[in-house]
Parts: C-alpha cells; structure tokens; sequence
C-alpha cells in the first residue's frame, strides 16, 4: 500500500499529463519552440559576420581588379551578387538595401597601384547593419599592400579575422548553452501558469477542499514538466549535433543528469510566480521579468567577466547562470558532472528553497 | 451520544468582514447529523461566506466552529478529509472527461484501486452518468455537469456535504432529481449544508436559516417558520388591482403588498387585531369592489417577512 501522500502526488502529476496531452497547442509547443528557436539562433546569433550580399563597379577591368574581386569573394565575407554598371546604380542598390556593400574600383585603378598616394578603391558600407561595418573595415585593408607595390601578396583580410577567431564558428559557443536559454523560456512559463490557471478557471476551490496538501500540489504539477523538458533538451541537443556540428565531448548521462537538475530548479521557480501572480496574465509578465536577466547575465551571450560585481552577484541567483556552466563544460570541454560539483549543488539548492517558498505560500485558503 | 456529538455544525458568533463590509454578521448555528440544513438568501446576503468558512477555506474574522469533531480553521486538514463540497460554479475539469475527474477526485481522497472502481461504477449507475461518462466535462449540460460534480463530491462518502448554490444553471426535472439524490445521501447519515435562494428548494430542507445582510434573521424547520410568522396573510381579488394597492397603502400596519396574476398578496402587523375588517373598509372608502380573505403564510412570506427593514430602524 503506498503511502496516501505519494498517491496523492501521483494523482497531481497524472492529472496535469492527461490534460497536457489534451492541450494540442501546448503539445505543439513542447516541440516546436525548441526546434524553430535552436534553428533561429544556431543560424541567427552569428558573432563573425560573413556572406554579405555585395556589388561590384569595376571601372578598371585589368587583370590585378580581377584578382582583387576573386580574393575578396573567396573570403566568403563578401558575397559579390551584382555588378551595376555605375557608381550611381551601385549606391542605388545599397539605398534599397539589395546590397549591404558596395566595392567600387575606378578606372585609375592600376595609375593608382603604383603612385600609392590616394586610395586605390572605395568600400561603401550600409551602417544601419550591425556587423557590416567592422567585417567591411577588415576587407578594405586590402589594397594597402598592394599600395606598397607588393601584390602577388595574397589579401590579409582572412587572416586577420583568423586571428582574432580561429575557429570562426560561433554555433560552437552558442548552441550548448542555448539548451539552457531555450528550457529557460519554455519552462519558467509552463508552471507559472499552472495554478493560477486553475485558480482562473475555478479548479482550485474544489482542489483545495481535499486533502492534498501543497507540496504533494507542487511536486505533482512539477513532475510531468521534468519529463517535457528532458524531451526539449533532446531535440535542441540533436538539432546541435545534425545541424551546427557542435560536439557532445562528456557523457550524456552528465548532461542529462544536470539538464534534470536545472528544469526541475526553473520549474519551482515558475511554481513560486503561480504563488504570487493572481491571473495567468500577471505570471506571464513576471515569467518575462526572469527570463531577460537570465539570457542577458547568464553569460550566454556576454562575457561574465566583464559585467560590474553586484551584477555578477546578482547572475549567481539565476539557475541558468549554473546551468550555462555545466552545459560548456560537459559538451564543450568533456569534463565529467563530478568536477562540477559547485553549480550542481548550487542548482539542487535553488530548486529546494524555489519549492519550499512555493509549498509554503500557497496556502489551501481563498483568503 | 450527548448533543455536542449529534450536532455535525456548531457555530457561534461567526463574523467575517471584507475590509469594510461586514459579510456575515454573528451567525449562530447548530445543525444535527443527517440533516438537509439550507441557507436562504438574497444574493450578498453572506451565504457562500458562511459555508466557506464552515470548511475552512475563509478565516473566520471572530467566532468559533465546530464541524464534525473539528475545530475549524484549526483541524480544517483532518476535517477535509470527511468533507465534500460543491461550488457554486461547475470546478471540475473541463478539459478532462467525467470519467478522468471521477477517477482524479478518487485518488486524491486516497482511495484504494478496488474501492475506486466499485464507487465509480456505483456513482456512474446512480447518477445516470455512463451515456457521457468519456466526454470531456466541458462539453456537458449544466444538468449533466451538476450530476457528475456531485458524484465527484461524494466519492469518498463524505460525512458532510456543502453544497453552494448547486441548482443554479440546471432546468426543473434535473433539480427535482438532484433533491432525490440529496435524500438518499441523508438518509444514509450524510448531513448536507445547501445554499440556494429558490423557495421551493428551501422548503424541502428539514431545517433553515435565512440569511440577510449577513445576518441571521430566522431559523428553524420550513413549516415552523411558516406557523409563527408574525404577520397576517391577507388576499384581495380585486378588478381594479391599482386602485385596491393605492388603498392598502393607507394602512400603518401594512408590511408588504405583491401583485399574483390577479390577486394582491399583503402582509400586516400581527398587532393589527380585525385584519380582514380594516381591510374591507379601507377599499371600501376607496370605492374598490374586492374579495377579501386571510391565505396561510408561504415560505415566500415567511423570508419576505424577515428579510423587511426592521421598524426600530425605520
């Protein structure tokens, strides 16, 4: 015979799944915001800026203004898709945004080779983009050598990006710990609505006239959603690895070991807003209020070591600051959940103390 | 047994207030095990306040409640587990169909697989739910929804049964079978709290109390109420029905005048010694022809008659 507090519980979490399995929106959703969102941002949050569409006007047409259009294409920064046959149709094409560069090459080109005193061709840039403007920067120092005289030398471009970034791929840094960012999202709203929408829809008057005491509430609405999100990390993991080529270097029993951690923390979190909002409205704002701190603190996108102490202190109350941590050094470095020992427990404190602030706010009374 | 065991509900200056508003204003109760107790009210009149906090789910602002051998707020866990209640608006899942609820409020009463299945079955029998016992809830009648809320609320066999506003959104017949089902259950010894402010449920209840403003302003059995009110019951079958109510106005010790079809239904002092007499003179000087004659008191009469403003305040 169980225990009637675990039979309890047990009815909670069932409850919550058949009536997620009812909820075909939800369900869509379950899939469907990880995929599409591991596709935008793999694809999207790109730090090393290349194949902006460009246009040439070579006005020179000798064979060295040739070299120096082939060059620049094959850095990949610069993809050359028209070639207008004036400078004024040339600015046309960036005015309407066609293009986002424009390489024009004057008909001195070669007079201006050998004097070296005035530019030998003009880069023109669309500002309004970010990261045009640096990538562009980069591609004209290109004829500088030849300025000098010395143009068999190839263009430094490449390697000077090379070195500032070697493996030029950003969907390396970016991809693992969007499995945090994304579970982020999903998650914290998942179980903030939970009971208020049972409070709006009337459930929880009858709900709190039966014996199921809160925590066993909280813990059977939390279950289920530790399984949907092991499901979430499993399709941005394989979109990383089909897609983005990202590596899984450490084990996965690690990985989905601290990925349980972390959903079952972000959930408790969201069940602490079920507490406080009164309407499924107010939980989705405070959901939010969460969400952008922890994508912007959590070093995901920004370097940790650049953001002020408090601000510092303040990302070490996020459970995805920690989670961000694991994740880059399981798939990343390789390195075994037990070296990480620190986040780990950081993150089963949260969850703890997330629970127990929950259980102990939600009070079975209407006043 | 000694009284305070017979008694199921023992409240004693119960008083909730809302900021401002006095909700429910010193209510006395003392209700005996396997009773259909009502509560009538208008609207506002502290009825759904009064039964949540009977089980607990308001805090009392002063006051003491004994439900069952509980003291209430105190033990409302120990007392939840032998209570049922039935909101006034249809709680269960509406996304969930009758039977997934049925078998969700089993299990979180703790009920064993076998009993689960041998109460549901019962339940599905007697409340006539196996036609759309795998339909989504919400997807139901409101007569449907209210025999499967209360199949849900007796599960577990509940000793005591609050019931608020059960019949509000359900037709006729469905109400005359859900007073059925109610009596089966006290006859088995559930005592059942209702609200309602139907006349016609309320007289079927073995005791009442009728609430007003949050307070209590008469309790007993239907029939007793009816006996001892203190007022006479006149009825005037007039032609001219205006003429004969601008006429009764003149009387001081008129209560209350309502027009039924074509009679008037009045209400006078019990003070007033010959009330036919004063009657037949007072529409006599006002030349209106009529038929006059003294009607027993109704439950209708009865709540009108505790619900008027108080002449000490007047």
């Amino acid at each position: 015979m169980r225990s009637p507090g675990l039979q309890r519980t047990l009815a909670v979490a069932a409850k919550e799944m058949r009536q997620l399995s009812r909820d075909r929106v939800t369900l869509a959703m379950v899939v469907g915001i990880p995929l599409l969102q591991m596709l935008i941002f793999g694809y999207g949050i790109d730090f090393d800026v290349r194949h902006i569409r460009a246009a040439v006007v070579d006005e020179a047409r000798t064979q060295a203004s040739r070299v120096l259009i082939a060059d620049l294409g094959a850095s990949q920064v610069l993809d050359f898709v028209a070639a207008p046959a004036s400078p004024a149709e040339l600015r046309a094409l960036i005015d309407d945004g066609s293009v986002a560069v424009g390489l024009y090459i004057p008909p001195d080109f070669e007079r201006r080779r050998i004097d070296g005193d005035r530019p030998v061709a003009q880069v023109l840039v669309d500002a309004t983009r970010p990261g045009i403007e640096p990538a562009a920067r980069a591609v004209a120092q290109a004829p500088l050598p030849m300025r000098a005289g010395l143009a068999q030398r190839p263009p430094p471009q490449i390697e000077v990006l090379s070195e500032y970034n070697p493996e030029r791929r950003t969907a390396v840094q970016v991809v693992p710990a969007l499995i945090g960012v994304i579970l982020n999202m999903t998650m914290v709203i998942f179980t903030a609505i939970a009971l208020v929408r049972e409070r709006e829809r009337g459930n929880l008057e009858l709900l709190i006239t039966t014996p199921v005491r809160s925590g066993e509430l909280m813990i059977g609405k939390l279950l289920p959603y530790v399984g949907v999100g092991l499901i979430q990390t499993t399709i941005v993991l394989m979109v990383g690895m089909l897609l983005f080529d990202v590596p899984v270097n450490g084990s996965l029993v690690d990985l989905y070991l601290g990925a349980a951690l972390f959903i079952a923390a972000t959930l408790g979190l969201g069940l602490l807003i079920s507490t406080v909002a009164t309407t499924q409205f107010q939980a989705m704002q405070l959901g939010f209020f969460i969400m952008l701190p922890s994508i912007l603190l959590s070093g995901f996108a920004f370097p940790f070591d650049g953001m002020p102490r408090v601000v510092q202190w303040l990302a070490q109350l996020l459970p995805l600051t920690h989670f961000v941590e694991i994740l880059r050094g399981v798939i990343l470095r390789g390195a075994p959940l037990s070296t990480m020992w620190l986040p780990a427990l950081k993150l089963v404190l949260f969850l703890l103390l997330a629970m127990a602030a929950a259980a102990g706010r939600f009070r079975k009374r209407l006043d | 047994m000694s009284e305070a065991a017979a008694l199921a509900i023992e409240a004693r200056g119960l008083t909730r207030r809302f900021g401002s508003v006095l909700a429910v204003d010193h209510v006395d109760l003392a209700i005996a095990r396997g009773q259909i107790f009502g509560f009538l009210g208008p609207n506002g009149s502290g009825k759904s306040t009064t039964l949540r906090m009977l089980c607990g789910l308001l805090q009392p602002t002063a006051g003491t409640i004994r439900a069952l051998q509980f003291e209430v707020p105190r033990q409302a866990e120990q007392l939840r587990r032998h209570l049922g209640y039935m909101t006034q608006r249809f709680s269960l899942w509406e996304d969930l169909s009758a039977r997934e609820n049925l078998t969700f409020m089993a299990r979180i009463h703790g009920l064993s697989s076998v009993e689960r299945s041998q109460r549901i079955d019962a339940a599905v029998e007697h409340y006539r739910l196996a036609e759309f016992l795998d339909r989504p809830a919400g997807t139901l009648s409101g007569g449907q929804k209210q025999r499967l809320a209360l199949a849900a609320s007796t599960l577990h066999a509940p000793a005591l049964l609050l019931l608020d506003e059960p019949t509000s959104a359900v037709d006729p017949q469905s109400r005359r079978d859900f007073w059925e089902s109610l009596f089966t259950l006290a006859a088995r010894g559930t005592t059942i709290l209702v609200s309602t402010h139907y006349m016609d449920e309320a007289e079927r209840c073995h005791s009442l109390a009728i609430l007003d403003r949050g307070r209590l302003v008469a309790s007993g059995a239907p029939r007793t109420l009816m006996r001892a009110l203190p007022l006479h019951v006149v009825e005037i079958a007039a032609a001219d029905i205006e003429g004969a109510r601008r006429a009764l106005h003149e009387l001081a010790s008129l209560r209350s005048v309502a027009q039924l079809g074509l009679r008037l239904h009045a209400l006078l002092d019990r003070e007033e010694a010959a009330p036919l007499e004063r009657v037949h003179a007072v529409l006599a000087r006002h030349g209106v022809q009529a038929q006059v004659l003294l009607a027993e008191a109704s439950l209708e009469d009865v709540f009108v008659g505790a619900t008027l403003p108080r002449p000490e305040a007047a």
